[in-house]
């Protein structure tokens, strides 16, 4: 059986004096009855098709509704010209999280990481990082594991789906993950990359699933870019020192009972928040009623 | 959940509910159906069907009823695909009684003439549950391989088949019985560790008895 607490995890990993991708690793090939060759060659797929998705995003591309698209490009281009507030490798992850979210929402392939919803965010942060530091494919592997590791403590405690847990559940766990993963590669501890995915998550707690129209548009494309910007926020503070006052496995409980708390209305339904704003029920109708 | 359930699937976009595992819904109906599909009418319920054309739950129905995976690129394109395959197909909507929200029910028939009724639910992350098959309540997944045997209610065709299972070292994971009618038409659903031989499975089919016998390893 997979952890289900981020303490046992750490244990795991202090009892075995091993880093934390290769408990996580080890933990997966007993629990699926697999070999580790095949859980290796199964992350690296992964991490092949978010490049691929990475570069398959075209700025004139626009969602089937024509709610979505361009805006990655757009992105792209300022940060070139130098005169933004942010600029280099904070630009990159901005325009990358747009582009992903953007690649989803024009039925483009992607990786659910952990949901299509929030696929922008993991490689919003990876891809800019590994181009930065040169980081090889195989450092990034094992970060992914990590990643995986805890968005599988969420999942197991809480939820990653906005339908249960609202947007907290989603893009909260996918910054979250993206947190403790950046922190690994950074040569953090495992308690570092704790502290970061807690920190991730409870900056976003509370985050609600509110979809124009019931699409996975407005604002799930732009709420990728919080998400990756807050990961690299909750792993440099991490590894400053910082930690979270609240213990991880306390953050996602209590993840979960914001998430019960939830009203329907806003847990995927499209009929709350940004939804039921008067431009969102507009488009909602032009919508519906066109397509 | 899985790790990997956790991190990926690798698909095509906007929602792994309702666009990866409705093509995961469409391929199994095509798989159990045994033989590529001519007609399709498609039913979607709930949310499928209140949001599913922005979504492409219906382009990716077609996609799965068609034999593409959640990850291909062609998905978007598949009504083209479909026309020039010589596949027709309808959607409409319909509303289902005690059902998931995001459910549909695919009304198939193949090449030879063969024809199945199926009622299946995405349940998120791409992950689907088959609820009904030819109306008789059924509960799987299609994640390992599983065996669907249709029989005459009457004694002895379990033991037939577990004990052909034993035989090829087969471990059952789950196992589902259902029934119209007492001593009437009965199905049965073993989901297995290990992936079953084909010849046991076509001399399980001569059986008197056994109506039916499919066999879905999506691995395969």
């Amino acid at each position: 059986m997979a952890f289900t607490s981020v303490k046992q995890l750490l244990a795991a990993a202090k009892e075995q004096n091993l880093p934390l991708w290769e408990i996580i690793l080890d933990e997966d090939v007993k629990d699926r009855g697999t070999g580790r060759e095949d859980s290796l060659r199964q992350m690296n797929a992964l991490w092949s098709a978010m490049k691929s998705a990475g570069v398959s995003y075209r700025a004139e591309a626009r969602s089937k509704s024509g709610l979505v698209g361009g805006d990655g490009g757009k992105m792209e281009e300022y940060a070139k010209t130098g005169n933004g507030i942010v600029s280099g490798f904070f630009s990159e992850v901005i325009a990358q999280a747009l582009q992903m979210g953007e690649c989803n929402a024009c039925m483009k392939r992607i990786v659910a990481a952990p949901t299509a919803g929030s696929c922008g965010v993991l490689p919003a942060v990876l891809i800019p990082f590994a181009k930065a530091n040169k980081i090889e494919d195989r450092q990034i592997i094992s970060a992914l594991f990590v990643a995986a590791g805890f968005g599988q403590i969420i999942a197991s405690r809480a939820s990653i789906s906005g339908a249960e847990g609202g947007c907290q559940a989603e893009i909260g766990s996918a910054s979250a993950m993206a947190a403790a993963a950046v922190v690994s590669l950074k040569g953090g501890t495992p308690e570092m990359c704790a502290n970061a995915c807690a920190m991730a998550l409870m900056n976003l707690l509370g985050l609600v699933c509110d979809p124009v129209a019931g699409l996975v548009e407005i604002p799930c494309v732009k709420r990728n870019v919080v998400g990756a910007v807050n990961a690299i926020s909750c792993a440099d503070m991490s590894l400053a020192g910082i930690g979270s006052a609240i213990p991880p496995d306390e953050v996602i409980d209590a993840m979960r009972e914001v998430g019960d708390m939830m009203p329907a209305a806003l847990k995927e339904t499209g009929t709350g928040g940004l939804a039921a704003t008067p431009a969102g029920i507009t488009a909602a109708k032009r919508i519906h009623g066109n397509i | 959940m899985n790790l990997f359930d956790v991190m990926g699937p690798i698909m095509v976009g906007p929602s792994s509910s309702h666009t990866a595992g409705a093509v995961r819904i469409g391929f199994i109906t095509r798989k159990l159906l045994g033989e590529p599909v001519t007609d399709a009418e498609m039913l979607l319920h709930g949310s499928f069907a209140a949001t599913g054309e922005g979504h492409g739950t219906d382009r990716a129905l077609v996609a799965g009823l068609l034999g593409m995976n959640p990850d291909d690129e062609n998905i978007p394109k598949s009504f083209d695909i479909a026309g020039k395959q010589g596949m027709k197909f309808r959607t409409g909507v319909i509303a289902l009684r005690n059902v998931h929200p995001n459910t549909a029910m695919l009304r198939v028939s193949g090449k030879s003439g063969k024809k199945l009724e199926v009622v299946a639910s995405s349940l998120g992350g791409g992950r689907i549950r088959i609820c009904r098959i030819d109306g008789i309540e059924t509960n799987f997944s299609g994640d390992c391989p599983t065996l669907i045997v249709h029989n005459l209610d009457q004694p002895g065709h379990v033991a037939q088949v577990t004990e052909l299972l034993y035989q090829y070292s087969v471990n059952i994971a789950s196992m589902q019985l259902y029934r119209n009618v007492r001593g009437g038409y009965a199905v049965m659903v073993l989901e297995c560790d290990q992936p079953i031989p084909a010849e046991p499975l076509a001399s399980l089919a001569q059986k008197d008895g056994i109506i039916k016998v499919t066999y879905l390893n999506l691995d395969e």
